[in-house]
């Protein structure tokens, strides 16, 4: 079970899904940018950071990376993909995902360790979770709030696409609480949380977010 | 057009009039200068010694004080210091095989002018000291101060530096874990902005800045230099103008850098890999007076002379003069030696992370830095003289005329609050902007990335994993009480030395190592540099008490508005191992069923310097609490047997707002309620602030071995209280209780309320 972790220039938690990856029993397969190549992978995983600094705008530098055309590519087939925080600013970028991230509502970057609930387990990464379950994990992040227009909204909540949701106050002004999603084949998904930063009590707040990586590998086993 | 001004040039100009003392240089310190090159320096030899024999850079007013953490040290707590005083940062073995650095460092005044980059520059400079010793940065702290919580100008400086240790540390990539925020109206004027960061490397892997071998090449890579960040040059600029030439006046910059977080973690993989690959024999980097502080270093530490082409460096203004390509502190730059033979090698790898690097110059047999400009020298300097051989200063020193007066104001006059307003008192003083809950700072800081930290503000210290293997890790924590400091510097040092050394301990680490930070008003003031010595020689001293080495530091003068000084502020770091971070101790209770709470140490009746005089009071007076290391010490070895043995469940430092506070926070953090029942003088036992004491938790399966052991050693121990889960408050045996929830709104919503 080979995963692919991309690293960008200002890809910051790339050691921490390939850490995650690890603790899950797979493979941590490292993927650079500039390389038109998945190395094989049998799913991937684009990590969180600044990548290129986005100073532009989130993600939309990313989006045009070699490395990403592939993934577009493998995604379309069916390949598992995770995006995570940035990652999942970048997977919207590259319209693999509905929707975009803006700016916190109240203007700051916010670490906290934060309850989400578990409403769709039937994608390639949260199997492992109970429907309706509630698990906690970081959030970092500064544009972490999720827009998209109100069709695209009905047809995310009609098909059952909003995989997780933020549970009591809302941290950043996303709309309808959403922090994390999936597309129509339940393939791809992305979130603003970090799960590969709660994989261990020790040095997360749980090891909730560990789900996410066993479901893959289970997925990827029964596939 | 801007006309060079060449060794030639000099030469034949010998009474030319120079800007010296706009750029700080004293009538003999310029004479010295001359006395030296044997005429007049150019522009460029300006510029350089100018900044080199800056405060900042020299040291000229606190050598001779410093002078005494070495003279101190004995080989015994040197036996750990792999680079100590003198380098980059400090290099501490702490077995396994790793090698620790750390160091503070100050960027006060430019995050006054401009908050949000004069910090996010201050945490990008202590990254790169870091990242020159050869390890990886992996984790940031920063120890803020500033005026009281509610001033108008507190609003405009305190949300931007907050903003621009985040922003830069946050896009870095570096978890921050700690540090302080302190309001005290001193600050006002000065806020404090000191930053520490602290990195890992395989001991073999230790690098020095310096430039050996004749024939190496000097590389110069990373951001490119611009106008930012000049200061006092830009007046040689303007001197040199001819503006009857039409050029005009052209647009200045300001003296605050600006910084670019991404250029720096792209910098910062560039430079790991360099070091993984061996190609890299003395590295240095950019930060205060940026080239002529890289160049004139690496030159004078090294064996040899230094030739630099510095038409070579890449730019991103136009017209920059040598002066000015010399002084700027454009950011995220580094300067690298490499032999020739890997030259390519180096490149491919700047390459391969998109960095700019340029072969700027190389060693040279022979003892002078040379530097030319288009083919003509503009810079002919013996090295040592600009970095290592600057002005030295004895500066007057006297006791302040009012430390009497001060010391003799105790707080023995101050109205105390009857038993039935303590508990009143207890939510006012957690209310109270010092002791509130820093979470809407620390909740702005990414303390989770690289997946080591093990624990984060708000716990005492703190903690990451270094070996994911082994579990070994280190603490750190940084700490210091300026209000103490006022009232006795010497003691001040070194209660600010014991309360970080206790912090680390209170997480089951052992202190091993100091740095520091040392925040005070002018040298030129007497009365300051008294209490700079007395603070040099308070921590000196309890350094040797400790047994632990300071390995280096920083000194911040100049820290007043006016004629008023901060409160004096020696910052002290704490460096500790654990070697095995699953064994930490939280802070938090409740961790498990059934824990009973036990006071470590003595209360004795001490508020001199108290928050509490300052809070209620607003006074400030008498005598600091007393100072005792041999209980520290003591201390600390029960705190790590007891998380050695497994018989904490939580602890919690005593320091400011004494043990009414430490209850606060050990409930509000462990999110569950305690009983607990005072002994003698109520108001004394809840706010005093004697120090080497520690609140612990102890599953009541072990309170008889882990009290048994604190007798055996001779550690004073109380019961006062159990934890109490089913609560849901802080309940004080006759006094009453607070709810959790209301104890919470106080302690959480002060910052909010005034920032938000």
């Amino acid at each position: 079970m080979r995963v692919g972790v991309i690293t960008f220039p200002g890809t910051l938690d790339d050691v921490d899904a390939a850490r995650a990856v690890r603790y899950a029993g797979g493979e941590a397969v490292s993927l650079w940018h500039a390389d038109h190549d998945l190395k094989n992978v049998d799913a991937v995983i684009v990590p969180g950071g600044f990548s290129y600094g986005d100073y532009l705008r989130c993600g939309a530098i990313a989006r045009f990376a070699p490395v990403m055309q592939e993934v577009v590519d493998a995604a379309k087939k069916g390949m598992p993909v995770l995006g995570i925080c940035n990652g999942f600013q970048i997977l919207c970028e590259a319209h693999l995902l509905p929707g975009a991230l803006i700016r916190n509502h109240k203007l700051h970057f916010v670490c906290r360790d934060q309850w989400l609930k578990v409403e769709n387990n039937e994608t390639a990464w949260t199997s492992r979770y109970d429907k309706g379950a509630e698990i906690l994990v970081p959030l970092k992040s500064g544009e972490g709030g999720y827009q998209a227009d109100r069709s695209t909204l009905d047809e995310l909540e009609g098909e059952g696409r909003v995989v997780f949701r933020y549970v009591g106050e809302n941290p950043n002004g996303s709309r309808n609480d959403i922090a994390g999603i999936t597309s129509a084949n339940g393939r791809v998904v992305g979130l603003m949380p970090h799960p590969e930063h709660a994989i261990d009590a020790l040095t997360g707040p749980t090891d909730d977010g560990l789900g996410m990586f066993l479901s893959l590998v289970d997925s990827v086993v029964t596939a | 057009m801007v006309k060079t001004d060449t060794v030639k040039n000099a030469e034949s100009t010998p009474d030319q009039d120079q800007p010296y003392k706009e750029l700080g240089l004293k009538d003999d310190e310029y004479a010295r200068i001359k006395d030296i090159l044997g005429r007049r320096p150019t522009d460029a030899e300006l510029a350089m010694y100018s900044v080199m024999w800056s405060e900042h850079c020299s040291y000229k007013s606190s050598k001779v004080h410093l002078k005494y953490f070495t003279d101190t040290t004995t080989d015994e707590m040197r036996s750990k210091m792999l680079a100590g005083i003198g380098e980059n940062a400090g290099v501490v073995d702490i077995g396994d095989g790793w090698a620790i650095t750390f160091k503070a460092e100050s960027h006060n005044h430019p995050s006054y002018v401009e908050p949000y980059q004069g910090a996010a520059t201050g945490v990008g400079g202590i990254v790169r000291d870091i990242l020159a010793m050869g390890a990886r940065p992996l984790a940031v702290m920063d120890p803020l101060r500033f005026g009281p919580a509610d001033a108008p100008d507190t609003r405009r400086v305190l949300p931007g530096i907050v903003a621009g240790v985040g922003g830069y540390g946050n896009c870095l990539g570096l978890p921050n874990i700690g540090g302080e925020v302190v309001f005290d109206a001193t600050y006002a004027g000065n806020p404090l902005v000191n930053a520490l960061c602290v990195g890992a490397m395989r001991v073999e892997d230790l690098h020095l800045a310096h430039a050996s071998g004749a024939g190496n090449k000097v590389i110069l890579f990373g951001a490119r230099t611009g106008l930012d960040g000049i200061g006092g040059v830009s007046v040689l600029a303007s001197e040199t103008f001819d503006d009857s030439a039409g050029a005009g006046k052209r647009k200045k910059l300001p003296s605050v850098q600006v910084g670019d977080p991404f250029t720096e973690k792209v910098l910062i993989e560039c430079c790991l890999e360099l070091f993984a690959e061996r190609i890299v024999v003395g590295i240095q980097d950019l930060g205060g007076a940026g080239l002529a502080c890289a160049t004139s270093e690496l030159a004078s530490a090294g064996d040899g002379g230094m030739h630099v082409y510095l038409d070579r460096v890449p730019l991103r203004a136009s017209g920059m003069t040598p002066a000015e390509v010399l002084s700027s502190e454009s950011q995220e730059r580094m300067c690298a030696v490499v032999r020739p033979e890997d030259l390519d090698a180096f490149m491919a790898v700047c390459a391969k992370w998109d960095v700019i690097a340029t072969e700027i110059g190389e060693v040279t047999e022979g003892d002078r830095l040379v530097i030319t400009w288009h083919d003509e020298v503009v810079l002919d300097v013996p090295p040592r003289t600009v970095a290592h051989e600057g002005p030295v200063y004895h500066r007057p020193i006297e006791r302040p005329a009012d430390q009497d007066a001060l010391q003799a104001d105790t707080p023995d006059k101050l109205a105390k609050p009857a038993d039935d307003e303590l508990l009143d008192l207890v939510k006012t003083m957690a209310a109270s902007p010092n002791l509130a809950s820093k979470r809407w700072v620390t909740q702005q800081y990414d303390r989770y990335v690289r997946g080591g930290t093990v624990l984060a503000q708000p716990a005492d210290s703190g903690m990451i994993r270094i070996d994911e293997t082994t579990n070994r890790g280190v603490a750190l924590s940084t700490d210091c009480n300026g209000r103490y400091a006022k009232l006795d510097p010497y003691a001040g040092a070194q209660l600010a030395l014991a309360e970080a050394y206790r912090n680390v301990a209170t997480t089951g680490a052992t202190p091993v190592a100091v740095t520091n930070c040392l925040n005070f008003g002018s040298p030129e003031d007497p009365a300051v540099m008294w209490q700079f010595e007395q603070a040099v020689k308070g921590l000196a001293d309890g350094c040797v008490e400790l047994g632990i080495p300071v390995t280096g530091g920083n000194v911040s003068f100049y820290n007043q508005t006016g004629a008023t000084a901060i409160l004096p502020t020696p910052v002290v770091g704490v460096l500790g191992v654990i070697d095995d971070v699953r064994r930490r101790i939280p802070t938090g209770i409740g961790a498990e069923a059934g824990e009973t709470l036990l006071l470590l140490g003595e209360t004795r009746e001490e508020f001199g310097g108290s928050e509490w005089a300052h809070v209620v009071h607003g006074h400030l007076g008498g005598l600091p609490p007393k100072v005792d290391l041999q209980r520290e010490k003591l201390l600390g070895e029960v705190l790590v047997a007891g998380s050695r043995d497994g018989m904490l469940s939580a602890a919690h430092d005593l320091s400011d707002g004494g043990l009414a506070q430490a209850l606060v926070e050990t409930c509000l953090i462990g999110e569950v309620g305690a009983r607990v029942f005072l002994e003698g003088e109520k108001f004394t036992e809840l706010f005093s602030e004697s120090t080497a004491r520690v609140l612990v938790a102890v599953p009541r399966t072990e309170e008889l071995r882990f009290t048994d052991m604190c007798t055996a050693r001779g550690l004073p121990w109380r019961k006062v209280g159990v934890v109490d889960p089913e609560s849901e408050a802080l309940e004080i045996q006759d006094l009453g209780r607070l709810p959790l929830t209301e104890l919470r709104e106080a302690w959480e919503g002060t910052l909010p309320a005034l920032f938000d």
